[in-house]
């Protein structure tokens, strides 16, 4: 009885699966072909990105020689040889600038966030018109009006001695992108702290718990996980929105890259100045993935 | 076989007479492009005037000859001149290797020097790279100039800015000590109310190599002998004071450049 039962089980098991779909199979719907066919652009638009750049630089194979393998690379990379070294100093110049930006940043949002959430009108309206220009004019307005406008009140600047400051176009792009980038960061940070359930303050409250260690040991960390994302964004913002810089005279790398265009008249330095901003753009997505595994850690199972 | 003789016959012709025609430059037909103030415009009366017009003309009478302008649009020159429609271009035409694979050149006529603007309360005295050295100079990025002045005024501190309306203001505000640009751009600048903070302190030699070699007269690759006289009146007016007469009634400098 065994036998045979065993038998018709297998028997029926095998026959019961399913064969595997073939893709091949797959209807050709609508949505199937415009897929495929904005894949094959993409591909395309790569490899064609690649090939002008190998082009540009007449990258070449020649086979034969003496070397050590019978195929050799050839290249003339003129353009790269006279400015790579400024497009890596541009690239430091951003870099510099949106990092120092960013902490001044976050150091100046932090009172900010305060004052705006406070009960005080005075504070509260003080802060919510800070935010309300700087979030509502564009950088460049900001950077053009902080760097040249300083310099029609050169005089008055002279009498308080604050021309010193002003008259470094470095300081003024400084001041600048932290004006903006706090104000972006106090409604971050506003919005994730009153994003946190009443009931935590109230529940921290009853244990007898000060306000400061409260926000310190309770609130902000919860904070810190939903404005993590934002920051992020924020960041990203701040290293594109940092190409306008070259307008004050500050040689970032979008600067770098007009100046060699406009020497050259080669495409490539628009190419490599893409790619270094996405290099910037991945290097920082790749540290916040971290950072959120980190701040989630007890929501893992 | 009897249009082939014809043919052939009226080629010779044309060939003899133009070749005649090179030999005699008693008429020179000169075309302009008379919409590039000062140096060649049509003024509201429908005249051609301007530093170029004078200078052809001054020429002509130089070589005694009797010239004719005639206003070609900036592209049709050089088609108009192969063509044999003029005999010469006189439209601020900078000489260029490009060029130079077309059409023939005589030595420049003019060639507009770098100017050298400062604050007037500057303690600059001259516009050399010794003057400046150390002081900040700005100019207008992806211009001539700033390679000019990047290269060339090594001992100065360069900024360079998006474009020549920047450059100004802070030529104004006192953070720049210095700008380099294009002398006829700065005298207009200087020359307006907006202008009023600074002063040109001067010019300084083109180099070929960055500002290219200046305007020359164009003529046609087989007309050497027409270059040649351009060129020689050029010097000659330079030498008799001429050039600077007419010079000095359009610019403040001296825009034969060195």
């Amino acid at each position: 009885m065994s036998d045979t039962s065993l038998s018709y089980v297998q028997l029926e098991t095998i026959t019961a699966k399913a064969p595997p779909p073939a893709p091949s199979n797959r209807p050709w719907t609508p949505v199937r072909i415009v897929g495929t066919t904005w894949l094959t652009l993409w591909l395309l638009s790569g490899l064609g990105i690649l090939w002008f750049l190998l082009n540009s630089n007449h990258v070449a194979l020649v086979f034969g020689g003496d070397g050590l393998l019978p195929v050799s690379i050839t290249h003339n990379a003129k353009f790269l040889i006279k400015y790579g070294e400024k497009f890596v100093s541009g690239f430091i110049v951003t870099l510099q600038l949106v990092g120092i930006a960013m902490l001044l940043g976050v150091l100046l949002s932090v009172p900010m966030t305060f004052m705006r959430m406070s009960k005080n009108r005075i504070l509260g309206g003080i802060a919510y018109g800070y935010v309300y220009f700087f979030r509502g004019t564009p950088l460049l307005a900001q950077v053009f009006l902080i760097y040249y406008g300083a310099g029609t009140f050169r005089i008055p600047l002279q009498s308080v001695d604050m021309w010193w400051f002003f008259r470094d176009a470095w300081n003024c792009a400084v001041l600048a992108f932290t004006l903006n980038t706090a104000a972006y960061q106090v409604e971050i940070l506003r919005g994730s702290i009153e994003n946190i359930a009443k009931g935590q303050w109230e529940a921290a409250a009853a244990l007898g718990l000060p306000k400061w260690l409260t926000f310190w040991k309770i609130i902000l960390p919860q904070a810190l996980i939903v404005s993590l994302r934002p920051y992020g964004n924020e960041i990203i913002l701040m290293i594109k929105g940092s190409a306008i810089v070259a307008i004050i005279t500050i040689f970032d790398l979008m600067g770098e890259t007009r100046r060699a265009f406009s020497r050259t008249y080669d495409f490539q330095a628009y190419v490599w100045a893409a790619i270094a901003y996405l290099v910037m753009v991945e290097a920082l997505r790749r540290v916040w993935d971290l950072i959120e595994a980190r701040l989630t850690r007890h929501l893992h199972r | 076989m009897g249009f082939m003789r014809f043919a052939t016959v009226a080629t010779l012709a044309l060939l003899a007479s133009t070749q005649s025609q090179a030999k005699d430059w008693s008429k020179i037909r000169i075309a302009t492009e008379a919409s590039y103030p000062p140096f060649a415009y049509t003024t509201a009366d429908g005249k051609l005037a301007g530093f170029e017009i004078e200078l052809g003309n001054a020429i002509c009478e130089e070589l005694k000859a009797e010239c004719e302008w005639m206003p070609v649009d900036w592209d049709g020159l050089i088609p108009g001149l192969i063509a044999g429609k003029y005999d010469s271009i006189m439209a601020s035409m900078s000489i260029t290797p490009e060029r130079k694979q077309r059409i023939q050149f005589s030595e420049k006529y003019y060639n507009t020097p770098p100017g050298i603007a400062v604050p007037k309360d500057s303690p600059i005295t001259e516009a050399t790279i010794d003057g400046m050295k150390g002081y900040l100079v700005g100019a207008q990025v992806g211009a001539t100039h700033a390679v000019f002045a990047e290269e060339i005024l090594s001992k100065s501190e360069v900024s360079l800015y998006p474009t020549a309306d920047e450059y100004k203001l802070d030529l104004e505000s006192g953070r720049l000590d210095a700008a380099v640009d294009d002398v006829v751009v700065l005298t207009d600048w200087l020359n307006s109310d907006e202008g009023a903070c600074c002063k040109l302190l001067g010019t300084m030699t083109p180099v070929p190599e960055i500002h290219g070699e200046g305007a020359g007269v164009g003529v046609r690759k087989s007309d050497q002998d027409l270059a040649d006289l351009f060129s020689k009146a050029v010097i000659a007016l330079r030498t008799n004071g001429k050039y600077k007469e007419i010079n000095d009634k359009y610019f403040e400098f001296d825009a034969y450049g060195e």
